[in-house]
């Protein structure tokens, strides 16, 4: 035993030169990730700075994009590229999480490998395929159904709205003033404002959509031409390609909770949904954003699914249904003429520039979320 | 441990040799092939031309449709043999790069409709209309004055989309170039290029994304090159030309339009056939350009270009009709021939008809 243990010693000391060697080989591996994101950045802002030099700050919030008098505003581009996003977050998130509590707690023990794999076979499906499947399948259908439908029953949405969001407050009212008598009389006030507000839209569902849209605030977001492609198409077809990721992680993340906690709530006596809701995604909150943002961050950049279904209009949205435009989908469609040396090709790296810095904070806050559920 | 050196031995040596076929067969189809790059709109012709050279003369040509504002990057970059655009280059550009400017074959944008109930074909619509629709002031079909121009036909009540090319592209360069010279408010709120500010509709990326987009959407009115839509059998309106002629897309009205234009007295060859007069003439009509350097490098390189385009020009009638393009007048095209002398090598006209 101690023979060979000197042997091995002698060994590594031998190849010292060696083991300095592949260390340089490693060191520089790991700076040249760094040098690359770097200079992609600084090469980034270098181009676009005439854009930003021109416009200043103003650049994000100039509502024009006009390649004839060229005129170059990123608000559409950024307002498109968020919204869509926003949109995705919110199909795909209660759904990614439902799949992935699905998989770790309720699921047959045989069915959970294939269905596991075929969640995740949804992001092997390149983006160009998702891209055509939205463009000749799914716009027709959203343009002859589920635009009308939508257009005609917006009042639901408003609905679940009012509903969503009275629950939420009067919770976070009870949480913050606790459970006194002030505290009560609050949420209990803003639970009956959300509920007379469900009572009104319900009551006044057949008169409000013949107001004229100018006049109506909360029939404007479903409103236009059936087309087919816009905001809501790109914001659903996102929330498919995101699905996968947001599915995987959180079912990790969900796998990470001890089994020991969630056996202490059911012995307590509490239901599956309490075990949930009170037990697991406490325990795993701060990962479970972490697995959102990684969506996000996928979604913030997709460029060729999101050409295909945003309907690349360069004007800010009025509506779920409008067409508008994403930071990647207008640099896609508008890249291969912009001359050298031109303001529309610093507009566009410009363009470039802000889209990474969104995604590089997305990711960031990601891998920070992530890292603080692990610790918890 | 032996068998694994065995084994990357030879993957080695399998690479090291596949890499050397590749290169050296890159090296050898570019020093005979004609590189060209540049505008989509021409690109099945000009594919279809060099298909037929290579099969009848052995010189092969590599066309590249990247768009009409990279082709002209290109060849000012000296990358391609020749560059390619839809637009006409200006001509203090095409001075301070010593570029040859010359038009290669003409072509045609058509308006499409797709309405429930209404046969597009026999529909009428004016310039002016179509500019109102797609600056968001005609929104429904039954307008008044869309009906007013379609006695008898019953136009629903549905809503407009209107569709233009995501893309920046060539025909979009020429469709606005219309709307803008019979739409003053076209003209002065959107104005004419290959990517402009639209006011109103949803844009596809490439011919097919509009044309996908306008067969998708019950409503829809785009445009499209004159072959996209014959071969996908859309419907195509008629147009009221400057004449005030109702005149169907075909290559006849094509073919009157180019014979209008005054190639004579245009600079660089950019004569206008947008918004001809004449009974027959479609009001959507214009050639697509060929971009030369007049100093190049290598004189045979630019030579071999040349005799594709006039062999093109002999012979490229059969195929030009078959995908609906018009070949440039017979007097144009001597004129073409003419101002190839301009290309110089030393000193010495590149061109062998020169005196």
């Amino acid at each position: 035993m101690s023979v060979s243990s000197s042997v091995d010693f002698e060994n590594s000391r031998k190849f010292h030169l060696g083991e300095g060697i592949f260390r340089t080989i490693l060191l520089f591996s790991a700076l040249v990730i760094l040098i690359t994101l770097g200079a992609i950045l600084t090469i980034l802002f270098l181009s676009g700075q005439h854009a930003f030099a021109r416009y200043g700050v103003q650049f994000l919030w100039l509502d024009q994009w006009d390649p004839v008098r060229d005129v170059y505003g990123a608000a559409a581009p950024v307002v498109g590229t968020l919204a869509s996003s926003a949109i995705a977050l919110a199909i795909a998130w209660p759904l990614g999480f439902g799949v992935a509590y699905f998989l770790t707690e309720s699921c047959p023990r045989r069915l959970r490998a294939p269905l596991g794999i075929a969640v995740e076979l949804l992001a092997a499906i390149p983006s160009i395929v998702y891209g055509m499947w939205g463009f000749f399948v799914f716009a027709p259908v959203m343009s002859s159904a589920i635009q009308p439908w939508l257009t005609a029953n917006a009042w639901l949405f408003w609905i679940i709205v009012a509903a969503l969001v009275g629950i939420s407050l009067s919770s976070m009212t009870l949480a913050t003033l606790g459970r006194s008598i002030f505290g009560r009389i609050v949420a209990g006030a803003i639970l009956i404002l959300a509920l007379a507000g469900i009572v009104y839209l319900a009551v006044n569902r057949t008169d409000l959509p013949v107001l004229p849209s100018e006049l109506n605030p909360l029939w404007w977001w479903f409103q236009g031409a059936p087309v087919g492609v816009g905001l809501l198409s790109a914001g659903v077809v996102l929330a498919i390609m995101i699905l996968p990721f947001i599915a995987a992680t959180s079912r990790d993340v969900l796998n990470t909770t001890p089994q020991l906690l969630k056996e202490g709530g059911y012995a307590m006596g509490a239901t599956r949904w309490e075990v949930v809701t009170g037990v697991v995604i406490p325990a795993v909150r701060g990962s479970l954003f972490g697995a959102v943002f990684l969506g996000l961050g996928r979604a913030l950049g997709e460029t060729m699914a999101v050409v295909f279904v945003i309907g690349n209009a360069n004007r800010l949205p009025d509506s779920f249904f409008a067409p508008t435009t994403s930071i990647s989908a207008l640099i896609a469609n508008t890249f291969p003429e912009a001359g050298p040396d031109t303001m529309l090709q610093a507009s566009l790296f410009a363009l470039g520039f802000i889209l990474f810095v969104v995604s590089f904070f997305v990711l960031a806050l990601a891998r920070l979320m992530l890292r603080q559920g692990r610790m918890a | 441990m032996k068998f694994m050196k065995n084994q990357l031995r030879r993957t080695a040596v399998g690479a090291i040799a596949a890499i050397a076929a590749l290169t050296s067969f890159g090296a050898v189809a570019s020093a005979d092939e004609i590189t060209g790059a540049g505008a989509t709109f021409p690109q099945p012709v000009y594919t279809r031309w060099a298909e037929q050279y290579a099969a009848s003369n052995g010189d092969t040509l590599n066309y590249q449709g990247i768009g009409s504002g990279a082709g002209t990057t290109q060849i000012i970059n000296r990358t391609v043999d020749f560059g390619a655009s839809d637009a006409p280059v200006a001509p203090e550009r095409l001075a301070s790069n010593n570029l040859l400017q010359f038009p290669a074959v003409i072509g045609a944008v058509v308006v499409s409709v797709n309405i429930a109930g209404v046969n597009g074909n026999d529909l009428h619509l004016t310039g002016p209309v179509v500019a109102d629709i797609y600056l968001g002031r005609i929104r429904m079909w039954n307008d008044r004055r869309i009906a007013a121009l379609n006695p008898g036909v019953t136009l629903p009540a549905v809503a407009i989309a209107p569709v233009y090319r995501a893309d920046s592209s060539g025909t979009t360069s020429i469709f606005t170039s219309y709307l803008g010279a019979v739409s003053l408010a076209f003209q002065t709120t959107i104005g004419a290029g290959s990517s402009v500010s639209w006011r109103a509709g949803i844009g596809a990326p490439g011919n097919a994304g509009v044309a996908g987009a306008i067969r998708n959407t019950n409503g829809a009115i785009g445009y499209v090159e004159y072959a996209y839509a014959t071969e996908n059998n859309m419907a195509t309106p008629q147009l009221q030309n400057r004449s005030g002629a109702w005149v169907r897309p075909n290559s006849a009205a094509f073919a009157a339009a180019a014979a209008t234009a005054n190639w004579a007295s245009a600079p660089n060859m950019a004569a206008s056939m947008i918004n001809t007069a004449g009974q027959a003439n479609w009001p959507i009509v214009s050639a697509t350009y060929i971009l030369l350097p007049k100093n190049p490098t290598d004189g045979a390189r630019s030579l071999k270009v040349m005799r594709f385009f006039d062999w093109a020009f002999n012979n490229g009638q059969p195929a030009a009709d078959q995908l609906h393009y018009i070949m440039l007048p017979e007097s144009v095209r001597a004129q073409v021939r003419q101002r190839w002398c301009q290309v110089r090598s030393n000193g010495q006209p590149v061109w062998s008809g020169c005196h």
